[in-house]
């Protein structure tokens, strides 16, 4: 491989990552307060993305009115999901949350599927984000380099409120330990929220560029990136926010570069992912930045 | 397993007032199995297509959700990964059962690979292979699968499942990649369903009452307290890993030969998506539980067809929505969770001792003494 293909790869890594990166922080927020794989926030990318296109068609919301418009709509959609599917279930058995974030993932992709449809739709990417950059011999779109830095924004604004502020502390806390917290009198439903929130929202920036990115959206277009930065969030630390981001482009880079450099490959780009999982719960089950367990 | 002796054998069933002796009991058992043999005889001779269509399927689900149940219920393990066992199943029956001239026919753009393509064995042979190398596969990553527990499981089986999918997508040599492989020969018919089924209910009931049923419930309840009374972990979920893969790879091979063509896109997690549905609504840990879901969500399948089909109620038209029977499923498997999440059965089963005790129950309560 050429220096310039290796270099164009390594970038479209990074890109692909950043938005493993910002779906993995959700994973990684809601599994350190309440230890569940919350299976519906892949679906968020594509609440999102449905959102964002339908601002900018039935109601001809410029772009920078439209992308913000769906966030917050998501970001609620996610507040929604706890109450509904998660908050009854706190004191059940954790094999039924588990089923009840299945069955509420599914709920939503056919919920879509049936009042949307099954065909994918061309989602119109604004003209702004449509340019390539080329610099000696490499084709850059533009979009490449706003993901991993409206990435690196976001990242830095959480990471702002999780440690510089009272909600952010409560939240630590709750991640720590649930119940002491509770005795501490901090309200715990308003502090899942703002984890679902958060969570949420960023999902939905994620999903908003993935659609730019690959501009044809159907109603099961999260699922596997949802399940990926899943496994992004285990690599680097499940309930480690820097380790959720650190995972999300290890992984990216890791499925650009292998199929890059093992072209023969190609079809099994889906695999690598689980693969990468397995290995890392056999030899490193806490991850790259997770502490030890404790037993 | 030399040192399965440690945990008392479970005694016979305390006779309750009224309850049924074991000697009726087998005469019972006796009973419903020639009851089942004259309903598939009286179905095979003179059933339509269709209901023979439904029976069959009835019986697939009943072996896939009461091995399934047997991880999911029994051991209390989230295993999302059924829908990979099956793959196995159905591919290694189908290739297995295929004369060499129809395989041809079928792989266009790759030749099979040898020794596939020239052997052909009869379809029992072929069932039973399909339940051996699902349960290959299962020994296989049930060493990284066992280590851990809980949700992380749950996503390394369901990545299981995934790549399952995607490699009989990509490996055309083996499995003919998305074309699939068509033209099947239709070898299920209700006897080997049914046998099936009934012989996987059997089985794992049996095992679930035995030694090693006791220590994956004492493994579910409290690993730690299992572990100090001397259970193995690792070894009792490994068996029943085991023979859940080896039905659900028969069954694999059964439906296989049931619907004749095959593809990467039928074996997704919405297999197994529908079995925890069936398991669930039936009651996790129930063996019975597990069979009343399956015929419920066959039969309730077809019933709701009509939410998908235009509708004519006197001059309304109510066109029919597409994908609707999903949505329904999906918020069945929600509220079953959120409201009822014992089920149907909770962890009883529908045992003679348990009719009769009902029975009794309502007998004393019409004639009060």
């Amino acid at each position: 491989m050429s220096a310039t293909l290796f270099v164009q790869q390594l970038i479209n890594g990074i890109s692909l990552g950043s938005l493993y990166a910002l779906i993995a922080i959700g994973y990684t927020m809601v599994y350190g307060i309440l230890r569940l794989i919350n299976f519906a926030h892949g679906d968020l990318l594509m609440v999102a993305a449905y959102a964002a296109l339908y601002g900018m068609l039935l109601f001809s919301l410029p772009w920078f009115i439209s992308f913000p418009l769906a966030i917050i709509a998501t970001g609620a959609i996610g507040i929604l999901l706890d109450r509904a599917a998660y908050k009854p279930l706190r004191q059940a058995p954790r094999i039924s949350l588990l089923i009840s974030a299945i069955g509420a993932s599914f709920l939503m992709e056919n919920l879509a599927l049936v009042l949307i449809g099954g065909v994918p739709k061309a989602f119109h990417r604004p003209n702004c984000f449509s340019h390539v950059i080329i610099i000696g011999g490499l084709h850059i779109p533009v979009l490449t380099i706003y993901s991993p830095l409206v990435t690196l924004l976001l990242v830095l604004g959480l990471l702002y409120i999780v440690f510089k502020t009272r909600a952010g502390k409560a939240m630590r806390a709750a991640s720590r330990d649930f119940e002491a917290t509770r005795l501490m009198g901090i309200d715990l439903d308003r502090i899942i929220a703002l984890t679902f929130l958060l969570g949420s929202s960023l999902a939905a920036a994620s999903g908003i560029m993935w659609a730019m990115k690959y501009p044809q959206i159907n109603p099961f277009m999260g699922v596997l990136p949802g399940l990926k930065a899943f496994i992004a969030a285990v690599l680097g630390g499940i309930g480690n926010i820097v380790g959720a981001v650190l995972g999300g482009f290890l992984l990216g880079l890791f499925e650009i570069l292998i199929v890059a450099l093992l072209p023969d490959l190609a079809e099994y780009r889906d695999a690598f992912a689980f693969l990468l999982l397995i290995g890392v719960l056999l030899f490193r089950p806490t991850g790259i930045m997770g502490e030890p367990f404790i037993e | 397993m030399g040192n399965s002796f440690y945990l008392p054998r479970p005694k016979a069933a305390a006779n309750p007032a009224g309850g049924p002796t074991a000697g009726l009991k087998r005469w019972l058992n006796a009973a419903l199995f020639f009851l089942l043999f004259g309903v598939l005889f009286l179905f095979s001779h003179y059933g339509s297509g269709y209901q023979v269509r439904i029976l069959n399927n009835i019986a697939i689900f009943i072996t896939l959700a009461v091995s399934y149940n047997l991880i999911n219920g029994v051991c209390g393990l989230l295993h999302l990964g059924p829908n990979g066992f099956i793959a196995i199943g159905a591919y290694t029956s189908a290739l297995l059962a295929m004369s060499p001239a129809e395989k041809n026919l079928n792989f266009i753009l790759s030749n099979v690979i040898w020794p596939l393509n020239v052997i052909q064995v009869p379809f029992a042979v072929s069932l039973i292979a399909a339940g051996a190398m699902a349960a290959l596969f299962a020994f296989l990553i049930s060493f990284p699968v066992l280590r851990v527990r809980g949700d992380y499981l749950a996503i390394v089986t369901l990545g299981f499942g995934e790549v399952v999918r995607v490699v009989c997508n990509g490996a055309q040599s083996v499995t003919n990649g998305p074309l699939g492989i068509k033209g099947l020969y239709p070898h299920t018919n209700l006897w080997w369903s049914w046998g099936v089924a009934a012989l996987s209910v059997v089985v794992i009931q049996r095992l679930i009452n035995s030694n090693y049923g006791l220590a994956m419930k004492a493994i579910r309840e409290d690993e730690t307290a299992a572990r100090a009374m001397g259970v193995d972990p690792f070894r009792r979920l490994m068996l029943g890993f085991l023979i859940s893969a080896f039905f659900s790879g028969i069954a694999g091979g059964l439906l296989a030969h049931l619907i004749t063509t095959i593809s990467p896109g039928l074996f997704t997690f919405l297999l197994t998506f529908n079995l925890l549905i069936m398991i669930v609504v039936g009651g996790l840990g129930s063996t019975t539980g597990a069979i009343l879901g399956a015929a419920l969500f066959a039969w309730g399948g077809e019933a709701l067809r009509v939410v998908e089909q235009p509708m004519q109620i006197g001059p309304l038209t109510i066109p029919g929505i597409p994908g609707m029977r999903m949505v329904i499923f999906s918020l069945v498997l929600l509220l079953v969770i959120l409201f009822a999440r014992k089920g149907i059965m909770g962890r009883r089963e529908l045992s003679w001792d348990f009719l009769f005790s009902k029975l009794a129950g309502s007998r004393r309560a019409k004639t009060p003494s």
